[in-house]
């Protein structure tokens, strides 16, 4: 059985909405290249998979993984009634909530059942700045890192003596003190757990040490980072990252491809550093995109759609093949775009309840059919 | 003038505004404080920040593809108008009718509304109301859309009483459909196009388009109806001015004035449960209201000069909102002198520390005071006002070093070098223990006016910036 104390969970949005269709390419497919004149992917180019299905030529690194069988790729996710606004569609996967507008998100209420006493501060670290309504929840603080290297109080103030005296008065400022009201209450608490946050994760940032070296490109940073967390051991089980932006209306060929690898180059050497620390059976990772894009292109990009993919990667994932492919057929499309068939929740409950160990229902509001990407035989 | 008179102003700036430098509170203090109350109230601004101005450097101000460009051109606005308070109105109107370009996803029904609020937020909250219950964006963002004779949806109903008019335990779940019924017809132009063209969300091929209200009287459910025990064959309008002649509505709006205008009060959630800090001052409010025609001008002069507000007790008894917080600390540096692309970016610090203009987490709106603090949003928020104040380069901070380096110059000690920077930053009070923090950092660091450096005075601004104080209004 997998100790699940000691697993944790990796969540990477790809902002803008991923085109699923040049990620995963039907190649073999007619209606591929006739509706994708201007951006269909060449046979030679394209990864094969299966004879019929082939990665992005820039997602090598994926496809390595693949090989080794850590790869779930989810087709047709989605949810009923499609959205093809960025911000209510994206907004549907952070509260998991398709009908109403919620105010919290998913993540969110998992660190809650976490650490519903909020004991460590650093249960679920966001890297980028502002938190994702993915993670927004009552009570539950999320440190939210732009750069582990610089992340700090005072940022700006210059030199290690310095810094390290006025985080002296930082904290004479923010410590016990009397005639206090609610509101220095508040300040207070959360300045000490501030100030104890940036101690816990700068001191994860000066442990690190690896033989993998990262590309210096946003995603890469991040996903260092992370691993850099991982390793603290600090009892981190939620991080998240943004890619972006897959908003690709034109120029599509150019920019999916620079997304796509830098990604997959990260993710090849965030998983070599699992390994490396022996940390590869711990971490799972889900790529996810708030929407597919339009079956055809529009001439130099492609428009916005519904029904995408997902991906889940790691040591503990049974690799393969999960929801169903969406036909392309004029019949099966909804408006011009691939057809949902898996919700997306069902995802999220697989890896709440059989990764983390978390009764998804209060979370996800009720059951959702799940896949068994997860390994629990480990 | 007394140090009294200025604090006082100062406590009226920071809540009819984002604050005031040292400067402008002299001046103020000199026309008098009921003049002052009285000029805010109905002085029209002399100078009000251009739409040509910002459409130069944001040309997609009102129709991006995001909800960014509009709360940056807003927080523009807020920082570089004379005359704040009619940008700070509209801030306490957007908390209480929130709605969000999530569900909108189109940018120009938003700004409308925002300047909806600034026009008709100071009048009569009949009018407001009715302005609102015709206001495209909460058309769609409460779904009267899809509330048809027949066949209602209750959502605008529901929220009219809940969030924008009594509050919870006031009214039955009849009275919610009835007032749904009455609202019936009260759609937008064009429905099932725009919204097809918002949910694309594309400004191809055509751009974005405004939205307009329409009445249909033929999707209108003319039936009599019983409403808070009145019957009549009811429309909206009589909805809503049924809805002001309550005491529940007077007391509701009048809690939602004193929250944002003297000290935080709890969540509105937990109203029904918990007694307002001040529940004379609320009584008087709602006497005001009835008073002056349920006119919230009338409310806000009272206010402004009633004893409860000038009290030293709720002066920084409130938490500064980000906005709050991005806008007052721009104010002081001037660091922006037009809305370019840096100063758009500036918006989303506010977003950082959890409150995205027109993008609200809910139909709730925010929740104000202690909860937008906690310990990601602390790093933010002290990060941002300490970098600010403490960047040398930019205008206003230049200008309060040319100040400290010329008032200095014959009686240098830690203890006026403390008081002219916080009284520069808009006369702010703060605790013996910052006092003494501050003091202890100046002793160690600033022995004399020599030391009065570029490079020390950062070191010290930004730690002015970082003090718990500055986190409060």
């Amino acid at each position: 059985m997998i100790d699940k104390k000691e697993k944790s969970l990796v969540v990477i949005q790809l902002s803008g909405g991923n085109d699923a269709m040049n990620t995963l390419v039907p190649y073999t497919n007619g209606i591929y290249h006739d509706s994708r004149s201007a951006i269909h992917l060449t046979e030679d180019k394209i990864i094969d998979i299966d004879g019929s299905l082939g990665f992005h030529p820039e997602m090598g690194e994926i496809k390595k993984l693949w090989d080794q069988n850590k790869v779930a790729v989810i087709n047709g996710i989605g949810y009923p009634v499609p959205n093809r606004s960025h911000f209510r569609s994206m907004d549907i996967w952070h509260t998991a909530e398709s009908e109403t507008i919620a105010a919290d998100g998913w993540l969110g209420r998992t660190i809650r059942e976490i650490d519903p006493k909020h004991k460590n501060v650093v249960t679920a670290v966001n890297f980028g700045r502002g938190l994702p309504r993915a993670l927004v929840c009552k009570d539950v603080p999320v440190a939210s890192v732009g750069d582990l290297n610089t992340y700090g109080l005072m940022p700006d103030i210059k030199g290690s003596v310095q810094r390290e005296n006025a985080l002296n008065y930082f904290s004479r400022m923010y410590g016990p003190n009397q005639g206090r009201d609610a509101i220095l209450n508040t300040l207070s608490e959360n300045g000490v757990s501030a100030m104890t946050g940036v101690d816990i994760l700068s001191d994860a940032n000066s442990k690190y040490s690896s033989s993998v070296e990262y590309a210096d490109n946003p995603i890469s940073n991040n996903l260092k980072d992370i691993a850099k967390v991982i390793f603290a051991n600090i009892g981190t089980k939620i991080y998240y990252a943004q890619q972006g932006s897959f908003d690709t209306h034109a120029g599509e060929l150019f920019n999916h491809a620079k997304l796509w690898k830098d990604l997959s180059d990260a993710l090849g050497d965030f998983f070599e550093d699992l390994r490396e620390h022996d940390k590869e059976n711990d971490v799972t990772v889900l790529l996810f995109s708030e929407f597919g894009r339009r079956i055809e292109d529009n001439g130099s990009g492609t428009d916005h759609g519904s029904g995408g993919v997902a991906f889940v990667l790691g040591g503990s994932v049974k690799g393969g093949f999960y929801g169903e492919l969406p036909s392309l057929e004029l019949s099966e499309q909804v408006e011009g775009d691939m057809k949902y068939n898996n919700d997306f929740r069902g995802t999220y409950a697989t890896l709440l309840d059989q990764w983390l160990g978390i009764d998804s229902v209060p979370i996800l509001g009720k059951n959702y059919e799940q896949h068994n990407f997860i390994n629990t035989g480990i | 003038m007394s140090n009294n008179e200025i604090l006082l102003m100062a406590h009226l700036m920071r809540r009819v505004g984002f604050g005031s430098t040292k400067d402008e509170l002299n001046k103020y203090v000199k026309k008098g404080y009921d003049n002052q109350v009285d000029e805010i109230l109905d002085l029209e601004p002399n100078y009000e920040v251009s739409n040509h101005m910002i459409n130069r450097y944001q040309p997609d101000y009102e129709s991006p593809m995001g909800s960014s460009a509009n709360g940056a051109t807003w927080l523009y606005r807020m920082v570089w108008s004379d005359f704040p308070f009619k940008e700070k109105i509209s801030l306490f109107w957007h908390g209480i009718f929130a709605t969000g370009y999530a569900k909108l996803a189109n940018g120009y029904v938003l700004a409308d509304q925002i300047r909806m609020f600034s026009k008709y937020g100071l009048g009569n909250y009949q009018d407001l109301l009715l302005h609102l219950s015709k206001d495209p964006a909460m058309i769609i963002w409460l779904d009267n859309c899809e509330s048809h004779k027949g066949a209602i949806n209750e959502n605008y109903g529901r929220e009219l009483l809940e969030l924008f008019s009594m509050g919870t335990g006031n009214y039955t779940e009849k009275d919610i459909k009835e007032a749904a019924r009455a609202f019936t017809g009260w759609t937008i132009a064009n429905k099932d196009y725009m919204t097809a063209k918002s949910q694309r969300d594309s400004v191809w091929p055509y751009g974005r388009l405004a939205m307009h209200f329409e009445y249909k009287e033929d999707d209108h459910d003319g039936d009599e109806k019983t409403f808070l025990g009145e019957t009549g064959k009811f429309n909206g309008e009589d909805i809503i001015e049924i809805i002001c002649k309550q005491k529940a509505t007077a007391k509701f709006i009048s809690r939602h004035i004193y929250s944002f205008f003297v000290e935080d009060e709890p969540p509105v959630p937990e109203w029904p449960y918990k007694e307002p800090n001040n529940p004379e001052a609320i009584e008087a409010l709602s006497e005001v209201y009835f008073d002056k025609g349920y006119n919230i001008k009338e409310m806000l002069r009272f206010l402004f000069k009633s004893k409860f507000f000038k009290s030293e007790k709720v002066w920084n008894k409130r938490v500064k909102s980000p906005i709050e917080l991005v806008a007052g600390t721009l104010r002081i540096t001037k660091e922006f002198s037009r809305p370019d692309k840096q100063q758009s970016l500036t918006n989303s610090h506010t977003q950082f520390m959890g409150q995205h203009a027109m993008n609200p987490p809910s139909v709730e709106g925010w929740h104000w005071g202690t909860e937008w603090l906690d310990s990601g949003t602390v790093v933010e928020r002290v990060n941002f006002s300490s970098s600010k104040l403490g960047n040398v380069n930019n205008l206003g901070i230049r200008r309060i070093i040319d100040n400290i380096k010329s008032n200095i110059s014959n009686q240098f000690t830690p203890e006026f070098l403390i008081e002219i920077v916080l009284e520069e930053l808009g006369a702010i009070i703060v605790s013996k223990t910052t006092k003494d923090t501050l003091n202890d950092f100046v002793k160690s660091k600033i022995d004399s006016e020599k030391a009065l450096t570029d490079d020390n005075l950062s070191e010290f601004l930004q730690l002015v910036g970082a003090m718990p104080e500055y986190q409060r209004t």
